[in-house]
């Protein structure tokens, strides 16, 4: 069997199989889901971030020729569904019975023939509201004069969720008491979005007679939602059958619950025909999971000759008004602890304290792998303000600090295993890629002459694939995934897995995982995902666990059903099994070659009249459920040319290197256009992204002209590269890729505009680094953004 | 109202409502859903559709505006079985993840290579300057059309691995 | 998505069935151009006119830009793609070149109008500003006749101009002359978005002096022209100074907020900066006869 680089059996440059719907106009988004009958539903929803429901009064709205049923908090109390359980075990309003807590929160459910009636109705609404005090600013949250937010938690009296620590504190506080040199720097990673190009939306279709529910709807995780739904609406979970259809990005925005699936659930319910509610984009800025918001006031010890020795962080977590970011049970940070970053540390510490605010609920989402994001760019960004303080090269004192690869599986000091890595020669990739000395000495040229360039540096490592189930859970549900795989009489296979795609090319990088385990084409094999019906039961895809954790699965059912091959093959050939050999696609007798049978030869068999040994069953189809031993840990060295412009203070990208080992590459292509999506996040993160809010609570960021989203002329032409470090735990050695690039680029572009303003004694940024603030930054009355 | 409109070379008489928007009376009316929607304020450019020939955000324009006008969308790019070249490069060059962007990058890449059949890596960036996609960082999107300017016509050959349309 | 509310469209295919129908329908019936101002207002519902009266019939006899009794002409439904790529702007007046290929995105571009621009009238639109530095004057037709008033009388502040309730706007004129040339500068978070702030300058170059001046200045909350800036320049040489004392006087008269765009401080710098680029590339374009 021949593997060519064009058309690979297994690993390789294989282009999708996904692609041919896709170019045709042929995907099958949820807002194209048309069925008989279908009606449309809208929310209303709150122009006030804090106020309090005096009344509402829908009549007029109900009125309407075209609208069929309006929904209320009260409705919804009547059914015990007017509050659902978040995926951090709090509690959130479907639509508010007695306040609202941030602008833009549902208040109302219009369900009407068409979404332009839908939405007219909405303007029939009357509310009554009676505005409150409000906060919008972490560090005043836990004011004694802050209003309370979550009054309908029993005996709430403040807005603290959490605090929570890792490391040692009594250690770090030695370390930094004898350390010749200390940093420290207030920074915030504010909140932004991840605004995936289809907004949120489901179609749900309640067939009473048979009391099943069907919902199409845009999730990352469609088994982990019927099992929600069933806990939530109370239907019995085999009634229930959720499908993900293709999804227009997701990128962290499509894990959580939202109250509009839950209304166009009980809408269809109430009107018996099925309704389908898609937010508009002003909803989706506004309501739905944001990201981020880490107030942090980092510091960095160390001898004055460079040698890193702690690094220690205190955090203000802004949550917004429910506790709903999406993380495993026991980490109400996420895996903020790799604050520790790739480097040899001595002790580290950090205390976070989780807040509300009356500011849209989330925190996990947009590719942060559970708040990884805003810990490698604290570490980043200390790192670099040592190498101004040391006056050291930012790249000579990561190369004299980077954990050795010797030291692999490396425990950091906050209980994490590093599971392998090769630091150095990442950086010296990255570092030769770039051309570094001649990048510095045109530095310097320009310099001379007045003119603004910076280079920026990040290195990172990161931790995705949650995660060993006995840890990890997310409202009880162990972070596992199942596969199973179907082998068809003619050596077909259908590969059924639990984890959902949202553009990374499953359908192609699982057929060849299959295929480079059993050797046939990977078109022969059919991956089957997004449909809680035809796929088994496992958590779904966010925080890059796909391939660490369902990529794990597959190759060990693919495995399981080679094994079992191999008994088939036995009898077929009438040897023992313990004397047959595997070669791609096929067992054969040792020493005799020519005896053997393929796959396909054995499939056949499997389904056929061969005698098969006593207690072996017939066909080859297996299941697995791969629980993880540990999280898996790619790393990169980043590098960021940026040119300001002295007289306007705007940035520009001018280049970007980025070196990437996630260990086995299954699909060099995907894995590419993995690190480009992740690197246009990060200049867009870095330069642009923001969701602001004014004192009164009103969401500055609500619209695309007002939430800035990268495009092809501010992102420059990606230089990319790679090295290989196996994961010695994952049965391929892969590791996650999908969100490498957006954790790992913003703080090598930050680093790179604060070096450009050296001349002016600029030590921070805080992002977004727009035209303004960099000029207030260059003006010494740098602020972070509001 | 009654509106005739020119979709794909075929006239599509419909009563609408004079509000309609285009990409509405695209998806919902003729049920062309390869035409999708991202936002309220003309700014992601997922609804990219070409009217006479130029890329223009179907969000934004009525239907009825839309009367005696020629209409293409993605459904249209593939002509007897064949692949347009710009189809066949997005699909050689990785130009596309979730896929949503994806039929307004194309068409536009279609009225590009139209105009200008060999354009520069920043005469493509800035055609699609006004469209967003959240998942490629644009590169291989360059590459994709940059592929069909390099194949005026080599789509129905190489249409081998693409050539599985969804069922 | 968002989408606008119910309105009763009719469909001009003349001018004068345009006037006809506004002065039938009355304050409550809106143009629609391009529609690329007007229907995301409608969408936001922040606009809801009763009728629309579609004038996309138009775009041939009102989409022209040419040269007629020393001054360049512009039709009122000429897109601003036409406007990016008329051989004829690029010569005699650079100005709109430069605007153009920032105005919003090539998308919107294929659609949006110059009549349209010019009527939104909002303070951060780059057209008003670009014709305000050029001395332009714009042709309102009513069904009595037409009226031609300058850029000052015009651009009455933000969504407001002199356009009346039965009134249209159908030609836009430039004055031309030799010697002059004409820039526009503009600094934006990024491509597509609205102005942080912008100048658009244009000098008449005599015997080595700027004989006549024109600078006007995007979302910065300035005034139609800045002309005290204009008149300081008046009569002199063009120099470094020269150019710094315009932009002072120019950010003298501007009053710009703070916003999510940036700083009113920064924004005043930012003016300065670019009212001082702008005079910069317009002189040297007024020297080469470049427009």
């Amino acid at each position: 069997m021949s593997t060519t680089e064009e058309r690979p059996i297994g690993f390789g440059r294989l282009k999708r199989k996904e692609d041919a719907r896709f170019i045709r106009g042929q995907g099958r988004y949820v807002d194209d889901v048309q069925l008989p009958g279908m009606l449309h539903g809208a929310v209303l929803r709150s122009p006030y971030a804090h106020a309090r429901i005096v009344s509402i009064d829908v009549s007029a709205a109900q009125q309407h020729p075209k609208v069929h049923a309006v929904l209320t908090g009260r409705d919804l109390d009547g059914l015990g569904l007017a509050w659902m359980p978040t995926l951090s075990m709090d509690t959130q309003a479907v639509l508010a019975t007695d306040k609202v807590r941030f602008q833009g929160q549902e208040v109302a459910f219009v369900i009407a023939d068409d979404r332009y009636a839908a939405r007219d109705a909405l303007e029939l609404i009357d509310v009554d509201y009676e505005p409150l005090p409000v906060v919008v600013n972490a560090r005043r949250a836990l004011d004694a004069d802050a209003p309370v937010i979550r009054d309908d938690l029993e005996g709430k009296a403040d807005n603290r969720i959490f605090d929570w620590e890792a490391g040692d504190r009594a250690a770090t506080d030695a370390v930094f008491a004898r350390a010749d040199v200390v940093v420290s720097e207030e920074m915030l990673y504010p909140r932004v979005h991840p605004a995936p190009m289809e907004t949120c939306g489901a179609v749900a279709d309640y067939d009473a007679v048979e009391g099943s529910l069907t919902l199409w709807s845009t999730t990352q995780a469609p088994h982990a939602h019927r099992t929600l739904f069933a806990l939530v609406a109370r239907l019995p979970e085999q009634k229930i059958r959720v499908i993900a259809p293709d999804i227009g990005g997701g990128f962290g925005n499509k894990v959580g619950i939202y109250p509009g699936y839950v209304c166009a659930v009980v809408g269809s319910i109430v009107t018996g025909r099925p309704v389908k509610w898609m937010e508009d984009r002003s909803e989706n800025l506004m309501a739905t999971s944001f990201a981020r918001d880490y107030v942090m006031r980092g510091s960095i010890a160390a001898t004055r000759d460079g040698r890193i020795l702690a690094v220690r962080v205190d955090v203000i977590a802004d949550h917004g008004a429910f506790n709903a970011t999406a993380q495993p049970t026991k980490y109400p940070a996420g895996f903020f602890h790799v604050f520790t970053g790739s480097y040899e540390l001595e002790a580290a510490h950090c205390a976070v304290t989780g807040v509300y605010t009356n500011k849209a609920p989330g925190g996990v989402a947009y590719a942060c792998s559970f708040r990884v994001t805003e810990a490698v760019y604290l570490v980043e960004r200390m790192v670099d303000l040592l190498a101004r303080e040391l006056d050291a090269d930012p790249a000579q004192l990561r190369l004299a600090n980077l954990i050795r690869p010797d030291r692999f599986p490396y425990e950091a000091k906050t209980g994490w295993v590093y599971d392998s890595g090769d630091y150095e020669t990442a950086l010296r990739k990255a570092l030769e890629m770039a051309g570094y000395e001649q990048l510095r000495a045109e530095q310097a040229e320009r310099r001379e002459r007045g003119e603004l360039m910076g280079i920026g540096l990040g290195f990172f490592t990161e931790a995705v694939g949650a995660g060993p189930r006995k840890h990890m859970d997310i409202l009880g549900l162990g972070m596992a995934d199942a596969a199973e795989l179907r082998v068809h009489p003619t050596g077909k296979a259908q590969l059924g897995i639990s984890v959902q795609t949202q553009g990374q090319g499953h359908e192609t990088t699982f057929a060849q995982i299959v295929a480079q385990e059993l050797g046939i084409p990977p078109e022969d094999v059919e991956v089957v995902h997004g449909d809680t019906d035809r796929t088994p039961f496992g958590l779904g895809t966010y925080g890059s666990r796909s391939t660490p954790v369902s990529g794990a699965a597959a190759a060990v059912v693919a495995r399981k059903v080679r094994d079992k091959a191999r008994v088939v093959a036995s009898a077929m050939l009438e040897v023992s099994a313990d004397d047959l050999e595997w070669e791609r696609g096929r067992w054969f007798v040792r020493g005799d070659p020519d005896q053997g049978a393929t796959i396909q030869e054995i499939a056949m068999a499997a389904h056929g009249t061969v005698e098969l040994p006593k207690g072996v069953e017939a066909g080859l189809d297996s299941e697995t459920v791969y629980d993880p031993p540990n999280l898996t840990f790619p790393f990169g060295a980043y590098l960021c040319v940026v040119d300001v412009d002295p007289g306007t203070g705007k940035v520009t990208v001018r280049r970007f290197v980025a070196v990437d080992d996630c260990g086995t590459r299954i699909n060099p292509i995907i894995i590419e256009g993995q690190v480009h999506g992740g690197l246009a996040d990060g200049v867009g993160m870095a330069l642009m992204e923001l969701i602001a809010f004014d004192e009164d609570g009103n969401c500055l960021g609500g619209s695309l002209m007002d939430y800035l989203i990268p495009t092809a002329l501010e992102v420059p032409d990606w230089e990319t590269g790679f090295t290989v470090t196996p994961s010695p735990h994952h049965p391929i050695g892969a590791k996650g890729i999908g969100e490498s690039a957006t954790v790992g680029s913003p703080p090598a572009i930050v680093n790179a505009v604060v070096d450009a303003l050296r001349p002016y004694g600029v030590r921070h940024v805080d992002m977004p680094c727009t035209p303004s603030r960099v000029w207030e930054a260059m003006q010494g009355r740098g602020a972070p953004p509001q | 109202m009654q509106v005739t409109v020119s979709v794909n070379g075929e006239e599509r008489a419909r009563e609408i409502e004079p509000r309609l928007l285009l990409v509405h009376f695209l998806r919902d009316v003729l049920g062309l859903t390869g035409t999708h929607w991202g936002c309220d304020t003309s700014n992601c450019g997922t609804c990219v559709v070409l009217m006479d020939g130029r890329p223009v955000k179907s969000c934004t324009v009525l239907a009825a505006s839309a009367a005696g006008h020629e209409i293409t969308t993605v459904e249209g790019l593939e002509r007897d079985g064949v692949l347009d070249p710009v189809q066949q490069g997005f699909h050689e060059e990785h130009g596309l993840q979730c896929g949503f962007c994806t039929p307004g990058m194309m068409l536009t890449a279609r009225a590009l290579l139209d105009e200008n059949p060999n354009p520069s890596e920043a005469e493509i960036r800035e055609a699609i300057s006004g469209q967003i996609c959240r998942c490629t960082g644009y590169a291989t999107i360059v590459r994709s059309i940059r592929w069909a300017a390099e194949h005026p016509a080599a789509a129905g050959a190489a249409a081998e691995t693409a050539g599985e349309a969804a069922p | 998505m968002q989408v606008p509310p119910q309105f009763e469209y009719e469909r001009a295919t003349s001018i004068e069935q345009a006037l006809e129908l506004l002065a039938r329908l009355g304050p409550e019936a809106r143009l629609l151009a391009g529609g690329h101002s007007l229907l995301p207002m409608m969408k936001l519902r922040l606009a809801a006119p009763e009728h629309l009266i579609d004038i996309d019939p138009l775009a041939d006899e009102l989409g022209y830009v040419r040269e007629q009794d020393g001054e360049l002409r512009i039709g009122a439904m000429t897109r601003h793609r036409e406007l990016l790529d008329s051989e004829l702007l690029r010569r005699r007046a650079a100005i709109f070149a430069d605007a153009e290929r920032v105005i919003a995105d090539p998308v919107v571009r294929n659609r949006g109008t110059i009549g349209g621009a010019l009527c939104q009238a909002d303070p951060a639109e780059d057209l008003s500003a670009v014709c305000a530095a050029v001395g332009a004057r714009v042709v309102i037709r009513g069904r009595d006749g037409e009226r031609v008033v300058v850029m000052p009388e015009f651009h009455r502040g933000p969504y407001e101009t002199a356009v009346g309730e039965a009134e249209m706007v159908t030609e836009v004129r430039i004055p031309l002359s030799p010697g002059f040339g004409s820039a526009y500068e503009k600094v934006e978070r990024r491509v597509g978005d609205w102005a942080v702030a912008a100048a658009g300058a244009s000098v008449r170059m005599d015997d080595g002096e700027i004989a006549r001046a024109g600078i006007a200045l995007a979302a910065v909350g300035a005034g139609v022209t800045s002309a005290e800036a204009e008149a300081a320049l008046a009569g002199r040489r063009p120099s470094e100074e020269a150019f710094a004392e315009a932009a002072r006087l120019a950010v003298e008269h501007c009053s710009p907020v703070d916003d999510q765009r940036g700083s009113a401080e920064y924004k005043r710098h930012v003016a300065g900066e670019l009212t001082r680029r702008a005079l910069r590339r317009a002189t040297a374009r007024a020297l080469r006869e470049e427009g």
